[in-house]
């Protein structure tokens, strides 16, 4: 199994459940990695589902691809990182009517950003399901120069844009489905903690 | 201005009115037309807020809420239609036998707990009957924002189609009218299917009909948060009950005909309310000692609050037996 407890935090940070099979008219699945174990699941829940789902997967290196293939879905789309697929999330998401289901599973990154889309397209934050699988790795805003570096395992990091050193903290932001890293050597330039693998 | 949390207060600010006309619409319902008696403009409000009327009749004070369906944007009008309720508990009788062009009456500030939800693509009205009312004044704020709307409305008959003609007349091709008579009905399902993705729902009328949309919605895979509902219950009658209140060092009894909440005002103590009607939570009151049994008919409360006997709504709730309130 694929699944992490993550510990109580605040209230600001994201929580994730566990997906359910739930009547609509269709369904869009969006997952990456160990996400596609929980797309199984689901299958396994309720196997008169995939007539209508249209999946988008991201293997990240995984192989459970030939496995979610054989699930027979309505559409199966296989994208090589989130940014390549987002075009056809757009597009599917343009086209869809209420009723449409959506199921995020993977890492934290990608159901952020998925569920970003789902919400412009109109669909509120609380009707779509989520459930965490594989990575616990974050995605990171720098509060001081705004970039993005996606990825990060320990606290603290670098910034891949402006190389400051960034405490990781878990005010996280819907809107650009990222977590806050914060300068942790303001002060005191240079006297940086040894940096730790999150969650240990 | 600041979220800072409000005292409950006995109800919203009030606006003494002058009635400017009175248009009867057919059989059943009556439009009743309203201008500040101090000259000033009224406030704006947002489509689907509702107004409590004050009505003096003979000595007893009526309260009712009612939709106002006029134009949001007309500051110089306020407009509510009311159905005669010839079996109700007098209030709509009332309106529709005593109240003539001249009178001075009350309305409460607006208060809007059927609003728009702005974000959404596309706004799909269902009324039935007189729920027609909200929709009224929702349909002229989407109208000045060039919005996306459809309505279909259910009437028992042409002759009891309120505000039919006006609506198909205006937006032949947005209002789709359903007669009872004619053994027509709204085709929901058909409806509901094919909507583009963001369009929010919204219902007005008879309980049945509200509880057929939020089902029917529900199984098609709707968000529930995009399916708008707005129900006034109406204080029922029942067998008379000995209230004490604590904080006046008051014991009050609950006449057949009226509320606990009516009950508390003639006692001259003031409580807080906005809806009367069971639905905003604002007179919500704690519960200190209960002999007997409670009769919730609130949509406040849920089911546990209501199993507690910890808690109350009395616009609409009763009391078989002896209670006591931190009122």
């Amino acid at each position: 199994m694929s699944k992490f407890e993550f510990p109580e935090s605040i209230k600001s940070r994201p929580v994730y459940g566990t997906l359910e099979p739930r009547p609509g008219k269709s369904h869009l699945m969006i997952a990456d990695a160990e996400g596609a174990e929980a797309i199984l699941g689901l299958a396994v829940q309720d196997p008169s589902l995939m007539a209508k789902t249209h999946i988008i997967y991201i293997p990240k290196g995984t192989d459970f691809g030939d496995k979610l293939r054989a699930l027979n879905p309505a559409q199966y789309y296989e994208g090589p990182s989130y940014a390549a697929s987002v075009q056809r999330l757009r597009h599917v998401l343009e086209n869809a009517h209420q009723g449409l289901q959506v199921y995020l599973t993977g890492t934290e990154g990608l159901m952020g950003q998925a569920q970003n889309e789902a919400m412009q397209a109109g669909i509120p934050h609380t009707a779509i399901q989520t459930e965490h699988r594989g990575s616990v790795a974050r995605r990171m805003q720098c509060v001081h120069c705004k970039g993005i570096t996606e990825d990060v395992m320990t606290d603290p990091f670098v910034c891949s844009h402006c190389g400051l050193n960034l405490f990781v903290r878990d005010h996280y932001s819907r809107r650009l489905a990222a977590y806050q890293g914060v300068c942790i050597d303001a002060e005191d330039p240079g006297n940086v903690p040894e940096p730790k693998e999150l969650y240990t | 201005m600041s979220a800072a949390p409000q005292k409950a207060k006995p109800g919203a600010e009030a606006i003494a009115v002058t009635v400017s006309a009175v248009v009867p619409l057919n059989d059943l319902v009556t439009r009743f037309e309203f201008k500040r008696s101090d000259g000033e403009a009224f406030p704006t409000f947002s489509g689907g807020a509702h107004t409590v009327i004050t009505m003096n009749d003979d000595g007893r004070t009526r309260l009712n809420p009612y939709s106002l369906m006029s134009d949001p944007a007309d500051t110089s009008t306020y407009a509510i239609s009311v159905r005669r309720e010839d079996k109700g508990r007098g209030g709509s009788l009332f309106m529709h036998t005593r109240v003539k062009v001249g009178d001075e009456m009350t309305l409460t500030y607006p208060v809007n707990l059927f609003s728009l939800d702005l974000r959404a693509r596309k706004h799909l009205f269902f009324a039935g009957g007189i729920g027609i009312t909200p929709f009224m004044s929702m349909i002229a704020q989407l109208e000045r924002m060039n919005g996306n709307w459809e309505l279909h409305y259910s009437v028992r008959s042409e002759a009891l189609g309120t505000y039919v003609d006006e609506l198909k007349y205006k937006f032949p091709n947005k209002v789709h009218v359903y007669y009872d008579d004619q053994s027509q009905s709204i085709p929901l399902e058909h409806l509901l299917d094919g909507q583009p993705l963001g369009t929010n729902a919204y219902v007005c009328g008879p309980k049945g009909m509200i509880d057929w949309v939020h089902a029917t919605a529900s199984a098609a895979g709707w968000p529930d948060a995009q399916v708008h509902s707005e129900e006034f219950l109406k204080p029922e009658p029942g067998k008379e009950f000995e209230v004490r209140l604590c904080k006046s060092d008051k014991t009050i009894t609950v006449g057949e005909n009226e509320s606990l909440l009516e009950a508390i005002e003639r006692a001259g103590v003031a409580a807080p309310f906005l809806c009367r009607g069971g639905a905003c939570g604002q007179c919500e009151t704690d519960v200190v000692k209960a002999d007997g049994e409670f009769i919730h008919r609130d949509h406040w409360l849920d089911d546990d609050q209501h199993a507690s006997g910890e808690k109350i709504m009395p616009c609409v709730s009763r009391f078989l037996g002896s209670l006591e309130l931190d009122r």
